[in-house]
C-alpha cells in the first residue's frame, strides 16, 4: 500500500504492507533509525513519535495510521543543525546511555507544546510512559523544566516573530486526521497501575 | 614570552560539569545503536532454545512442509573451535550438545533475509527431549537432589576468618540470629542485547555489538572458532545501558552471530527482543544469607558469623567472583573483632545469573544493613546509634586483615545524610503521626503510614584482591591525525560517561580543552587490552592510566619543542609538526599496584580492596496498609567517591543506582513456573517510571584516595548497595513488621500485615 505522509515536515510517499507498524515504517523504509525499540508492546517508550501532534507509540500503529498524517520523530526536532531548547537541555545529564533518550524527548515535547510552564508532578506523569533504566530521572525532569524556562525567555524576546512563524506551522500540518487508536495513544504509567492489570 | 610559557593555567575541567560528550549525537538521533545499522546482504539470526529446566535432546525435527532452502541452520557441529564459552571456567556450551541443564539454553540457530520468514522458521523445528529431575532451588540443589555440578553441586566455595567466634560469643550480652533473603533481579537495559557479525575476505571475524568488555568477546570468540588473536575483531557500538548485564552474556550472543556468519557467508544480525532477554540472559544472583551475631549491653559488635549462599545458575560463568565480592562485603561497614563468613555459590537447572552492578555487594549488604537494625531492637537502641558505635574509622581492620589506612568516610555520609535529612526529628514526628493512622479502622477512608529507615554501606574500589595485576590492564594516548591527542582504551561509555571523563583527565594532564581530546572507539583492532568496564574501575584505574599517559605526552612534546602550547590551537599546530618531523607519537601505560598492597588468594587475606567507597541513605517510605503498597517519597544519599570528575555525571550514576535499587527493593521480581521466567514482558516485570521515583537530595563527599586519579573511587555500584536496606528499616518503622525478604511486594507485606492485625484481634 502506498502511504502519503508528512514526515518531519516534508511530504513522502511509501511503498509498505499497511499492517507493518509504523516504527518499522520509519526505521527500515525511511531510514530514520533515530526512533528506538525497547520493548515491541507499549510499555517503553523509547518509540514515541508525534502524529499529528500527539505522542504515540510507534511499536503500536500501524502504518496505514500514519496515511495524512503529519509525523515528527527525534530527527525532526532540531532545525538546520541547531539543537532545539530540549535537546540543549538534555545534553547534561538527561541522557546517559542515551537509547530512552528520542522517546523521552518527543513526549516531553508533546508536553511543552500543551503547557510552556509544567509543574514537577506534571513532568513526571508526562513522562510516565517512558521507561529510563540509566537516570533514575532526576536529570531528566530537570531538563524538561530547563527547557520549558529557555523557551519562555526566548519567547518574551520576541513575541512578535514568533508569531508568525507559528501561523505558518499550522498551514504546513496539513489535513489533520485523528487516526490514533486508543490503544497507541501514551497514557501515564505507574507501576501500582501495571500491578492492577497484572493481577 | 610569559604566554607561550608551558607552565600556563588554564582552568581545570576535572570537577566541572561540562557537556556530556557523547550527548549530543544521542539527542538528536543520529548515534548509531547496534540495531541501526543494516550493513549489505545482511540475514537476520534466531535462536532455538530449550524449553525444559533439563533433559536429553533425542530428536530435532524441521517441518518438511516449510521451505529450508534459504534457512542457514547452525548446531553444535558447525563449531570450528571449542564449544564453550571460556570464561573463567571453560564449563559452559555456546550449543547444547546433548544434556539441557536449564531452560531457554540455546541449541540450534536460524538465518534468514527476512524476519518475518525466520519466524516461521522457528515454529517449524521442534526439539524432542526426554526431561531430568531440574534442581530449582538453592534448597534443593545444597541436598543434592540431583548432582547438577561436580559432587556436591557448590561452584565456589569461601572462608574469611578472623578473631576468636566463641570468645566474642562469649562476651555479648544478646545473640542475634536471622535469615534474609533477596531475589533476581533483571537488568532492564533499553536496548537488548544485540550484535552483528561477519567474515571478512581473509578468513577473520567481525563483531560489533552493544557490549561492555569487548575482549571477553575476543577471548570467546578465539576459543569457539579456533582463529589466532588477529582475525577476531570486536568493536563496540553505541550502548544503551549494560549494569553488568552486558559485561559476560555478549560472548554468547556473539559466539551465536559468528556461527551464523560463517555458515551463511553473510553478515547476520542477532538482536533478541524483550521476551528473549528476559528469559534468556543473566540476572542478579538470589542469595540467602544467615546472620548470627553478638552485641555487648553498649552495642559494641563483638562475632558476626554469617554464611552467604548464591544461586549460580547452570555454569559458572561469573559467580566466583561475584561470591566473592558478596563475602568481602557481608559484614558491613563495621568493625568487629571475631568474625566467620562462609560463602557457597551453588548450582541449579536455571539459566546463570551473573554480573550486576554491585556485583553481590547489594545482596550481603542488605543482610549485613537488616541485621544491624535486629541488633539494635534487641537492645532497644536507636538503629543510627548503633552504626555511630561500630562503624569503620581510620586505622580499623576488616575480616580480612586489611588496616583502613586512608579516604575513610563512614562516618561522615552517616551525619552528613541524618543532617539533611532531619532523621532524628523526622522519625519522632513519623511515630506520632503514625498512631493516628493505624487507629483508623479499616473501611474509614486510605490508611497510610510512614517510616525512615537508614543504611550504611562501603564497597570496595576496583578488582578485588590481586585482580588489577593479574590483568595488568594496558591504556594508551596518541596522537590523532589531525594533531589531537586520542585515548586508546577498551573501555566502553555505556552512558555512564567513560568518554568525558576521559577527555577531562587527558585535557586537563595536557593543558588543553577537554573538547580537543578525542577518545577512540572500543575495537580489539586499534585499542589494547585496558580491561573490562566493570567494578567501578574505569574512572579510577584505567582514567588513571591515561592521565598518566597524559603527563608523558606533554614531557615528551615539551622535550620536542619547549616553547610549548598555550591553548588547543597552538597544541595542534606542535602536534602536527611532531607527526610530520618525528612521525608518530604513543604513549602505552601498564597499570603498577600502588605500593604496600598486600593479598593473599589462598588464605583470603589481606588488602582486599585498594581503598573503599562509602554510601549512607536515608528513605522515607509510605506504605497503604490497605492496598501493600509500598512508596518511596523522599531519599537522601551521601555517597563519598573520592573524587567526581564530572559532579553532574556523578550524580547521575547515584540517581540512576538508587532508582534501581529502590526498584530491586519493592517492585522488581522474578516468577518462575516450571523453571522459566515466567513474566518476561515490561508488562508484568516492573521497573521504576518517573512517578514511582521519589525526589532525590545527592550529596557528594569527597574523600580522595591517594592511588586514584585527583583522589577519584569510583561511583558505578555504590549507589545500588544501600537503598534496599533503607526501605526495609522505613518499611518495619511505618509498620511493625520486617521484611527480610525482598522485593516487598504488595502480597508478601499484605500477608505481614495480616497476621499482625490477626494477633491484635
Ligand atoms: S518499543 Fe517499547 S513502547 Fe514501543
Ligand atoms: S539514558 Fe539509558 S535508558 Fe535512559
Amino acid at each position: 500500500m502506498k502511504i502519503r505522509c508528512r514526515v518531519n515536515g516534508v511530504s513522502r510517499e511509501v511503498e509498505t504492507p499497511p499492517m507493518v507498524r509504523l516504527l518499522d515504517m520509519l526505521r527500515e523504509t525511511l531510514r530514520l533509525t533515530g526512533t528506538k525499540e525497547g520493548c515491541g508492546e507499549g510499555e517503553c517508550g523509547a518509540c514515541t513519535v508525534l502524529l499529528n501532534g500527539q505522542p504515540v507509540n510507534s511499536c503500536l500503529v500501524p502504518a496505514c495510521h500514519a496515511e495524512g498524517a503529519s509525523i515528527v520523530t527525534v530527527e525532526g526536532l532540531s532545525k538546520r543543525g541547531k539543537l532545539s531548547p530540549l535537546q540543549e537541555a538534555f545534553l547534561h545529564g538527561g541522557a546517559q546511555c542515551g537509547i530512552c533518550t528520542p522517546g523521552m524527548l518527543m513526549a516531553a515535547q508533546a508536553l511543552l507544546q500543551e503547557n510552556g510552564a509544567p509543574k514537577e508532578a506534571v513532568i513526571r506523569e508526562a513522562l510516565a510512559g517512558n521507561l529510563c533504566r540509566c537516570t533514575g530521572y532526576v536529570k531528566i525532569v530537570e531538563a524538561v523544566r530547563e527547557a520549558a524556562k529557555v523557551t519562555r525567555a526566548a519567547a518574551a524576546a520576541k513575541k512578535p516573530a514568533r508569531k508568525k512563524k507559528a501561523a505558518g506551522k499550522e498551514k504546513a500540518g496539513g489535513k489533520q486526521k485523528p487516526a490514533m487508536k486508543k490503544a497507541a495513544r501514551k497514557k501515564p504509567a505507574t507501576s501500582r497501575g501495571k500491578r492492577a492489570r497484572r493481577a | 614570552m610569559v604566554t607561550r610559557s608551558p607552565a600556563v593555567n588554564r582552568p581545570r575541567s576535572i570537577g566541572r560539569s561540562v557537556p556530556k560528550k557523547d550527548a549530543a549525537a544521542k539527542v538528536t538521533g543520529a548515534a548509531l545503536y547496534v540495531d541501526d545499522l543494516s550493513p549489505e546482504g545482511l540475514l537476520h539470526g534466531a535462536t532455538v532454545r530449550s524449553e525444559i529446566p533439563a533433559g536429553r535432546i533425542t530428536r530435532i525435527e524441521f517441518d518438511s512442509a516449510f521451505d529450508w532452502s534459504q534457512v542457514t541452520i547452525v548446531d553444535h557441529r558447525d563449531i570450528p573451535g571449542n564449544n564453550c564459552i571460556a570464561l573463567i571456567e571453560y564449563d559452559q556450551p555456546a550449543l547444547v550438545e546433548n544434556e539441557i541443564r536449564h531452560a531457554d539454553e540455546p541449541i540450534l540457530l536460524l538465518a534468514h533475509p527476512d524476519r518475518e520468514k525466520l519466524q516461521q522458521a522457528l515454529r517449524a523445528v521442534k526439539v524432542h527431549c526426554e526431561p531430568l529431575e531440574a534442581v530449582l532451588t538453592m534448597e534443593r540443589s545444597i541436598a543434592c537432589a540431583r548432582l547438577v555440578h561436580a559432587t556436591d553441586n557448590v561452584q565456589k566455595r569461601f572462608l574469611i576468618q578472623r578473631g576468636d567466634l566463641e570468645a566474642g560469643f562469649a562476651r555479648a550480652h544478646k545473640i542475634v540470629e536471622r535469615e534474609y533473603r533477596v531475589g533476581h533481579q533483571e537488568h532492564l537495559y533499553i536496548e537488548n542485547n544485540g550484535v552483528i557479525a561477519r567474515m571478512e575476505a581473509d578468513g577473520s571475524l567481525v563483531v560489533e555489538g552493544s557490549l561492555q568488555c569487548p575482549y571477553y568477546v575476543h577471548k570467546a570468540l578465539m576459543h569457539l572458532m579456533g582463529l589466532p588473536a588477529e582475525k577476531v575483531r570486536v568493536v563496540q557500538t553505541v550502548t544503551g545501558g549494560g549494569f553488568g548485564g552486558k559485561e559476560e552474556y555478549p560472548s554468547m550472543i556473539s559466539a551465536h552471530a559468528a556461527l551464523l556468519a560463517r555458515k551463511s557467508g553473510r553478515p547476520v544480525k542477532l538482536i533478541y527482543d524483550r521476551m528473549e532477554d528476559i528469559a534468556a540472559t543473566t540476572k542478579r544472583h538470589p542469595a540467602i544469607v544467615r546472620h548470627r551475631s553478638g552485641v555487648t549491653e553498649e552495642g559494641e559488635l563483638v562475632a558476626q558469623d554469617i554464611d552467604v549462599i548464591m544461586d549460580g545458575g547452570a555454569y559458572v560463568t561469573l559467580s566466583p567472583v561475584v561470591l566473592s565480592r558478596g563475602i568481602l562485603h557481608a559484614g558491613g561497614p563495621y568493625r568487629c573483632p571475631n568474625v566467620r563468613i562462609t560463602g557457597r555459590a551453588v548450582a541449579t537447572n536455571t539459566p546463570p545469573n551473573g554480573a550486576f552492578r554491585g556485583f553481590g555487594a547489594p545482596q550481603t549488604l542488605f543482610a549485613a544493613e537488616l541485621h544491624m537494625d535486629h541488633l539494635a531492637e534487641s537492645l532497644g537502641m536507636d538503629p543510627l546509634e548503633i552504626r555511630r558505635r561500630n562503624l569503620y574509622r581510620l586505622g580499623d581492620v576488616t575480616p580480612t586483615g586489611q588496616v583502613l589506612r586512608e579516604s575513610v568516610s563512614a562516618s561522615e555520609c552517616l551525619e552528613k545524610a541524618v543532617k539533611v535529612s532531619g532523621y532524628v526529628k523526622r522519625r519522632k514526628a513519623l511515630d506520632a503521626a503514625n498512631r493516628k493512622a493505624l487507629a483508623r479502622p479499616a473501611g474509614k477512608g486510605p490508611r497510610k503510614v510512614r517510616g525512615i529507615g537508614l543504611s550504611l554501606v562501603h564497597h570496595g574500589a576496583g578488582f578485588t584482591g590481586s585482580g588489577e595485576v593479574k590483568l595488568a590492564s594496558i591504556a594508551s594516548l596518541d596522537l590523532s591525525p589531525e594533531g589531537r591527542p586520542r585515548a586508546l582504551a577498551a573501555s566502553t561509555e555505556i552512558g555512564q560517561g567513560t568518554v568525558t571523563i576521559f577527555s577531562q583527565m587527558i585535557g586537563d594532564a595536557l593543558q588543553v580543552s577537554h573538547d580537543l581530546v578525542e577518545v577512540a572507539q572500543p575495537d580489539t583492532l586499534r585499542v589494547p587490552n585496558s580491561g573490562p568496564t566493570v567494578a567501578s574501575r574505569t574512572c579510577m584505574v584505567v582514567g588513571g592510566l591515561l592521565s598518566q599517559a597524559a603527563a608523558d605526552m606533554r614531557a615528551r612534546l615539551l622535550e620536542f619543542d619547549p616553547r610549548g602550547w598555550s591553548d588547543d590551537r597552538s597544541f595542534r599546530k606542535l602536534a602536527l609538526r611532531h607527526l610530520k618531523e618525528r612521525g608518530a607519537l604513543r604513549i602505552d601505560r601498564q597499570y603498577q599496584p600502588p605500593s604496600g598492597i598486600e593479598w593473599n588468594d589462598d588464605t583470603y587475606t589481606g588488602d582486599a580492596y585498594g581503598v573503599f567507597a562509602w554510601a549512607c541513605n536515608v528513605i522515607e517510605v509510605e506504605v497503604d496498609l490497605d492496598t501493600g503498597d509500598a512508596r518511596p517519597v523522599e531519599v537522601v544519599t551521601a555517597n563519598d567517591v573520592g573524587k567526581a570528575i564530572h559532579p553532574r555525571l556523578a550524580e547521575g550514576q547515584i540517581e540512576g543506582g538508587v532508582s534501581q535499587a529502590l526498584g530491586w527493593a519493592i517492585l522488581e521480581e522474578l516468577r518462575w513456573k516450571d523453571g522459566r521466567v515466567w513474566n518476561q514482558q515490561l508488562t508484568n516485570y516492573i521497573i521504576p517510571t518517573s512517578m514511582d521515583c521519589p525526589p532525590m537530595k545527592v550529596i557528594v563527599v569527597e574523600n580522595p584516595y591517594s592511588g586514584g586519579p585527583f583522589g577519584a573511587k569510583g561511583v558505578g555500584e555504590l549507589p545500588m548497595d544501600g537503598p534496599a536496606p533503607a526501605v526495609v528499616a522505613a518499611v518495619r518503622h511505618a509498620t511493625g513488621q520486617w521484611m527480610d525478604e525482598i522485593p516487598i511486594s504488595p502480597e508478601r507485606l499484605l500477608e505481614k500485615l495480616a497476621r499482625l492485625e490477626e494477633a491484635l484481634t
